[in-house]
């Protein structure tokens, strides 16, 4: 284990560039760290955000009737929570955790473009500032869904031109991200990273910045014509002038499947890295992880319509749709058996970071399936906007997107502060998640198959019992993330027990090799990449 | 789209002299957020019709056009004076065709719109496929034809742009600005910085004579022909499509002329030209969207 003495070129002294002092040092950083650490801050800002918003969902939906708010506020609350958990909670986290890990893990001193990382973190605040400005217009926020389907939001009032442009804000915010870590991964590995020994979180990040280049544009694309269509008198969306609303449905899911990857690769990306650490075992089959997530990528372009079985399309398309989404579980299926080989026989420890890992394989698994059954074009006719779509999309999202970056948290802010978080805490706060995850949306299952409708203030009285175990799982879930929230601020100021360097004892990668807390330029010359610190990527790096 | 001398520099993933280029902390970016946000405040008054007044939208405009200057200007400097290395030269060459895909997605949304109107809603409503009960019961009497603007014939009827007119110059302008600007690209790899100068400010006039044609074809397609974004599908995808190219133009027309001017300033080096080479892959990138544009739009 010689992992200390290649770390002797670190130097965290280096005055020219330390951080400058005040809120400026925050407004004028150019720092991966400081960014990553913006990017996360403002993420799980975020999270509490749009949590408060599907706390105002799930208190409606106590009972049936209507409680508390009105309907059409109800509907902003659906939209706004939706646009806020995935633009501003779940994609501004992943991008946070690329900030500080990925120049670490490939070995460099920064993300490429320093300056465009600092442009893309700043938009968001602003993007995020004009879209949640719309709730306290007179008119109100979006109602008509995330997915901002036409002709109903168009129907918005005052507001309408803020949700645009903030989209047309969060796609900059994406794309400047996505290509600064895409440049970093291809041009700023040290010397011996070659790309198939890298780290995987750097390779679903890469993939999923492809994914972000490719796709965050249509979007774009696509709000567009929803702009010119209600100021400029164009017809994309208008049947009498030739176009057609489903051709919104299509350009704005070209986008969205390809995004719901985008939430979860870098995921499958933290999970990959910390199983091997906690069983102390090399990943079974890197290769094949690598080529399953870029099928996944490629497939996530030609099954965008599954999103749109009962909108009348062709049978042609029904069944190319249905059968091109079910291939999707052939690699998903590959990643999810080699995170349970890389276990098997392992020695195994729970710590925090590992007991969020092996939820994230067991309950992202049961979205997966659950996904499998929505991709069935004539069993989807019965599911299409039930609570059977928002238990699935929620399983993948919560205990495996939002629990991988929980997870990822707490392996790296040793690393990141120099200080461990509370052990016991951590997994007081993991076995409430997860006990309270599934009291929140596995009745949401039930209440699907059994026909209750998504996105509505009121319900048919039979539905009210699961109706109140998922508000109260809810709630739960809402309350127990101020332990991590508290256990994170502990290591943030400095008060816990001091990490080592390498930390976990099962941990390899060159982010291991620098001290905890890491140096605010973690490598000013390239590092040289020992054999060891691929060992849980390879087998073959040991026999050297 | 590379041009060859992107493609062969060095592939170093060591930077030279064994360090990394990291620059200074900078408030440019955040100003500039600053800036466009309130564009977007001043664009809102605009489109919701409530009076803010000149100054935001002016205001706006200039201060974010200053600091895209100030930025500019100031990676400019840093070039010259020998701060990078070739793996910023790398960084940069991937940065600016990575944003090219990304631009070549944002075209590729409309292109699909115009393909699905004329491959699908136009027939559909026609009363092809499985649509018939939309046809027969609202629009029993719509025909699939093209150009179109609609069932309910949006905006009265229209004519529409020849192909082989302004449009068929237009293509010829562009085709031949990236000749210059090629032309321009040699001469400075042979370090003749004259003929490069001069063959720059032919490719930014062949931009602005595009640009003068296109504006021409705007005001016969409004005042005569009647064809504008009213005019149904066809008037959205022709105005969308040929709007957003022309935008594009415009910069990328500025962009030449920056660069031309840098180039009378005795910037870049026959083998270290970056900023050159980042404008010509855009205009390169115009001139193929051009090329769709004229044979989709125009021509079929």
């Amino acid at each position: 284990m010689a992992h200390t003495d290649h770390t002797t070129h670190l130097h965290d002294d280096h005055a020219h560039h330390g951080p400058e002092k005040g809120i400026m040092r925050w407004i004028k950083t150019t720092n991966h760290k400081d960014l990553g650490t913006l990017y996360l801050v403002f993420a799980f800002t975020m999270f509490f955000i749009g949590g408060l918003m599907s706390l105002v969902i799930r208190a409606e939906l106590f009972h049936p009737g209507l409680q508390f708010v009105h309907p059409e506020f109800f509907n902003s609350m659906t939209t706004l929570h939706a646009l806020v958990m995935i633009f501003g909670g779940v994609m501004p986290a992943f991008t946070g955790l690329a900030n500080w890990m990925v120049p670490m893990q490939i070995g460099c001193s920064d993300l490429a473009l320093p300056r465009i990382n600092n442009w893309g973190f700043w938009i968001l605040p602003f993007a995020f500032a004009l879209l949640l400005s719309t709730l306290f217009m007179p008119s109100g926020g979006p109602a008509g869904g995330w997915t901002m389907y036409p002709p109903l939001v168009l129907q918005m009032g005052e507001g309408f031109p803020f949700l645009i442009f903030a989209v047309h804000l969060m796609g900059i915010s994406s794309i400047t991200g996505a290509i600064n870590v895409a440049v970093t991964i291809l041009n700023m590995r040290a010397p011996g990273m070659t790309l198939l020994k890298m780290p995987l979180f750097c390779w679903t990040w890469l993939i999923t910045a492809y994914l972000l280049i490719a796709t965050m544009p249509v979007l774009a694309g696509a709000v567009t014509m929803l702009l010119t269509d209600r100021y400029f008198g164009t017809s994309f969306f208008t049947a009498s002038g030739g176009g057609d609303p489903v051709l919104f449905q299509h350009v704005f899911w070209f986008f969205g499947h390809p995004e719901v990857y985008i939430l979860i690769l870098p995921a499958f990306g933290v999970v990959s890295t910390i199983i091997p650490t906690f069983a102390r075992k090399t990943l079974f089959g890197y290769d094949s992880m690598v080529y399953a997530t870029a099928s996944i990528a490629f497939l996530s372009f030609i099954v965008w319509a599954h999103h749109m079985f009962t909108v009348g399309m062709p049978l042609a398309g029904e069944l190319f749709f249905m059968f091109s989404t079910m291939l999707i579980a052939v690699p998903t299926g590959v990643k999810v058996f080699n995170w349970v080989a890389t276990m098997w026989r392992g020695s195994m420890t729970f710590e925090t970071p590992m007991l969020f890992a092996v939820a994230f394989v067991f309950l992202f698994t049961i979205g997966g399936f659950s996904g499998l059954m929505l991709a069935m074009a004539p069993v989807d006719f019965q599911y299409h906007d039930t609570y059977f779509v928002v238990a699935h999309f929620h399983y993948v999202l919560v205990p495996g997107a939002v629990f991988s970056i929980l997870a990822g948290v707490y392996y790296w802010i040793p690393k990141w502060t120099g200080r461990m978080y509370s052990e016991f805490w951590g997994k007081t706060h993991f076995w409430l998640s997860a006990v309270f995850i599934n009291i929140t949306f596995f009745p949401q299952h039930f209440l699907g198959l059994a026909g209750m409708q998504r996105r509505v203030p009121d319900y048919a009285v039979q539905f009210t019992d699961f109706n109140e175990i998922s508000t109260i799982g809810a709630f739960g879930f809402f309350v127990s993330q101020f332990i991590f929230i508290f256990n994170m601020l502990r290591c943030m100021s400095k008060s816990g027990v001091p990490a080592t360097d390498r930390v976990w004892e099962g941990a390899h990668g060159l982010e291991w090799t620098v001290p905890s807390p890491a140096p605010y330029h973690t490598f000013e010359v390239p590092p040289y990449v020992g054999d060891d610190e691929t060992s849980n990527l390879h087998d073959t790096a040991k026999a050297h | 789209m590379a041009t060859p001398a992107a493609v062969h520099t060095d592939h170093a993933h060591a930077p030279a002299g064994g360090k990394y280029f990291v620059p200074e902390p900078s408030a440019w970016p955040f100003v500039l957020t600053f800036a466009l946000v309130i564009c977007i405040i001043a664009g809102w008054g605009y489109l919701e019709e409530h009076s803010l007044g000149p100054v935001p939208a002016y205001g706006g405009a200039a201060l974010a056009i200053y600091i895209i200057f100030r930025w500019v200007r100031g990676v400019c400097l840093e070039s010259e004076g020998g701060l990078y290395n070739t793996q910023v030269g790398m960084t940069y060459r991937m940065g600016m065709a990575w944003f090219i895909f990304s631009e070549v997605m944002f075209f590729a949304a409309f292109f699909g719109a115009l393909w699905y109107a004329r491959e699908m809603s136009i027939p559909w409503l026609s009363g092809e496929g499985a649509k018939l009960s939309t046809h027969t019961n609202l629009w029993p009497g719509f025909e699939n034809t093209w150009p179109t603007n609609g069932p309910a014939q949006l905006g009265g009827k229209f004519e529409t742009v020849g192909a082989w007119g302004l449009p068929f110059i237009n293509t010829v302008l562009l085709l031949t600005s990236g000749f210059t600007l090629e032309a321009a690209h040699h001469a400075l790899k042979e370090n003749h910085r004259k003929v490069c100068i001069a063959w720059m400010w032919v490719t930014v006039a062949l931009g602005c004579l595009f640009l003068y044609f296109q504006v021409t074809e705007y005001v016969h397609a409004f005042h005569e022909l009647n064809l504008t974004m009213h005019s149904g599908v066809y008037g959205s995808t022709f105005f969308m499509l040929t709007g957003f190219h022309g935008f594009h133009v415009t910069l990328g027309t500025l962009m030449l002329a920056i660069i031309a001017v840098r180039l009378m300033l005795g910037h870049f080096k026959p083998d270290s030209h970056f900023g050159f080479e980042g404008v010509a892959w855009y205009w390169h990138f115009v001139d193929v969207v051009w090329i769709g544009l004229f044979i989709f739009v125009y021509v079929a």
